[in-house]
């Protein structure tokens, strides 16, 4: 494997952007669960697929845009649909939850008439879709590597805040913390993290590395801190042995990656349920 | 005179055209232990919001410590305990440690990282509630009078001057209730931190407090508790709805309703 790697560049590519995501995407993820927003993540996702579709379309259609990496759309429109859930989250204030149906369909419809006009599914909108080994290209693995960059930035300024925010919104705005502020760069970062990791986890599979390495980590970690060493040592696990059995068994890695966290996760509660049940049995 | 660390000036409150507070005035002074009481739905946790800056006021205007809460910029000498039921999450993976210092975020300022002695400032606070010894403990794992004890410890920690409680005995079993309101007194008496508590639990409070303000939309009476059972019957039913026994004890005057 390590001479595949070291021989052919797209692996190159490939498992070093996985190796960056498996530690964002948890790690922002821990923040998503923990403020129960796991279903924005979704939201965001398909908002995500349109901006792909859209311009996978452009580059088929305007000459000039046929070079256009389709991640920067992509993220374009991850950012705008952060933007528009805070927006109607806001105007629905006593049915928040509204806001994540709303986007979810209109990245979903808008997705499904780009494809339309793109005439059909091409190879390239499935690796957007379920992740890819082989077309994960230099330039994504720079923006990939600069989302991350941005990504540990603003975790590691606003650590203090945004674990106060996601413990308890009310005290955060309260004790005179800047909780809107914080949490609109929050969703924007969210936005960032979901528009990159699509290209090795895939659009439909990517909330599930924000919040699947998180659930499994929550069950046995003692601290939050702890809660997030655990994420991102999960979410690696998941990345690294989907993106290897992907590229021998010939799968979609999305698949292989959430198989292989849904595969911790298991072994995770069925240790705990023992550790309990043994626990009970000496205690009685 | 030093100006009142809360200064509620001609304060009225509408939400979707109903009169949630109707012109209030109302100060707290330094080393008060006041209570707000009322019925529900009489505005006392809109008051307490407005205090607290977390809502505007639809008319009038709040002081703290002398600045207009708009430009008041030491947000970490007040203190707030929210109702535990309110916006905790019950079963956020944080130990009492982490909970406590979150109370230090805004004190150490933005861009800043929490100050090298956090830990030592976090067992004081965990020493000043009797909870010392669950500092390494998971916040879900305690109860509800546990968590609201940790809940001002993160309040104390950043050394407030005024500390605000919203029911804060809300899920709190019946037998633990006297024993939280004596600390709130010894944090009171002993630390001169200044009280302002939103409650129902009229019996049970009125030994401790020095202040009772009475509200059901405006003002009733506000004063020394020693004072309330000087409150006319007539106020007292306009203030509470409906008629209010008065009972007396050798010590004060206790309301019920």
């Amino acid at each position: 494997m390590l001479e595949a790697i070291l021989s052919y560049e797209f692996l190159q590519n490939a498992f070093a952007s996985g190796l960056i995501i498996g530690v964002i995407a948890p790690l922002l993820g821990v923040f998503i669960v923990v403020r129960r927003l796991s279903l924005i993540a979704d939201a965001l996702s398909h908002v995500t697929l349109a901006g792909i579709a859209g311009s996978l379309y452009l580059s088929q259609s305007v000459g000039a845009l046929a070079l256009l990496n389709p991640l920067y759309l992509g993220i374009a429109s991850s950012v705008l649909g952060s933007m528009l859930i805070e927006r109607l989250r806001s105007v629905y204030k006593h049915y928040e939850e509204l806001a994540i149906p709303i986007i979810l369909s209109a990245g979903i419809g808008f997705g499904a008439i780009f494809i339309s006009l793109a005439e059909g599914f091409s190879s390239d909108l499935f690796g957007y879709l379920f992740g890819t080994v082989s077309a994960v290209s230099r330039q994504d693995l720079y923006i990939v590597a600069g989302i991350a960059v941005i990504v540990l930035a603003f975790i590691r300024i606003f650590f203090k805040e945004l674990f106060v925010l996601s413990f308890d919104d009310e005290y955060a705005r309260a004790s005179g913390l800047p909780a809107k502020w914080i949490h609109f760069l929050f969703m924007i970062v969210t936005a960032l993290v979901i528009a990159g990791s699509m290209r090795i986890v895939g659009i439909l599979l990517v909330s599930s590395l924000m919040t699947i390495p998180v659930a499994t980590a929550m069950r046995v970690a003692k601290s939050f801190k702890q809660t997030i060493w655990l994420s991102i040592l999960f979410g690696e696990v998941s990345v690294l042995s989907g993106l290897v059995a992907a590229f021998y068994l010939d799968l979609a890695p999305g698949g292989t990656i959430v198989v292989t966290s849904i595969a911790i996760l298991l072994i995770v509660l069925a240790y705990r349920k023992f550790s309990l049940s043994k626990k009970r049995g000496a205690a009685a | 005179m030093a100006a009142p660390l809360i200064n509620i000036k001609e304060v009225s409150y509408e939400y979707e055209q109903t009169t949630a507070l109707d012109h209030i005035s109302m100060a707290v002074e330094e080393g008060d232990f006041l209570a707000i009481l009322g019925p529900n739905g009489s505005g006392k946790s809109t008051l307490l919001k407005i205090m607290l800056g977390l809502i505007r006021p639809s008319e009038g205007s709040v002081e703290l410590f002398g600045v207009d809460s708009r430009q008041f910029k030491h947000r970490e000498w007040i203190g707030y305990v929210s109702q535990k039921s309110n916006s905790f999450n019950s079963a956020f993976p944080a130990t009492v440690r982490e909970v406590v210092a979150g109370g230090l975020a805004k004190k150490a300022g933005l861009f800043h990282k929490l100050p090298k002695n956090t830990s030592q400032q976090v067992e004081e606070a965990l020493d000043a509630v009797g909870m010392k010894a669950f500092k390494n403990r998971s916040i879900s794992e305690l109860s509800g009078g546990q968590q609201q004890r940790i809940f001002i410890a993160r309040a104390l920690v950043a050394k407030p001057k005024v500390l605000i409680l919203d029911e804060p005995t809300v899920g709190i079993d019946v037998q633990n209730v006297q024993a939280f309101y004596d600390m709130l007194a010894a944090l009171n008496r002993e630390r001169n931190i200044t009280l302002v508590l939103v409650t129902h639990d009229v019996d049970t409070v009125t030994d401790r407090i020095s202040h009772v303000a009475c509200l059901n939309q405006t003002i009733h009476f506000h004063g020394f508790k020693d004072q309330l059972h000087m409150m006319s019957d007539e106020k007292r039913e306009a203030w509470y709805g409906h008629s209010v026994r008065k009972i007396h004890h050798t010590e004060g005057s206790h309301t019920h309703a």
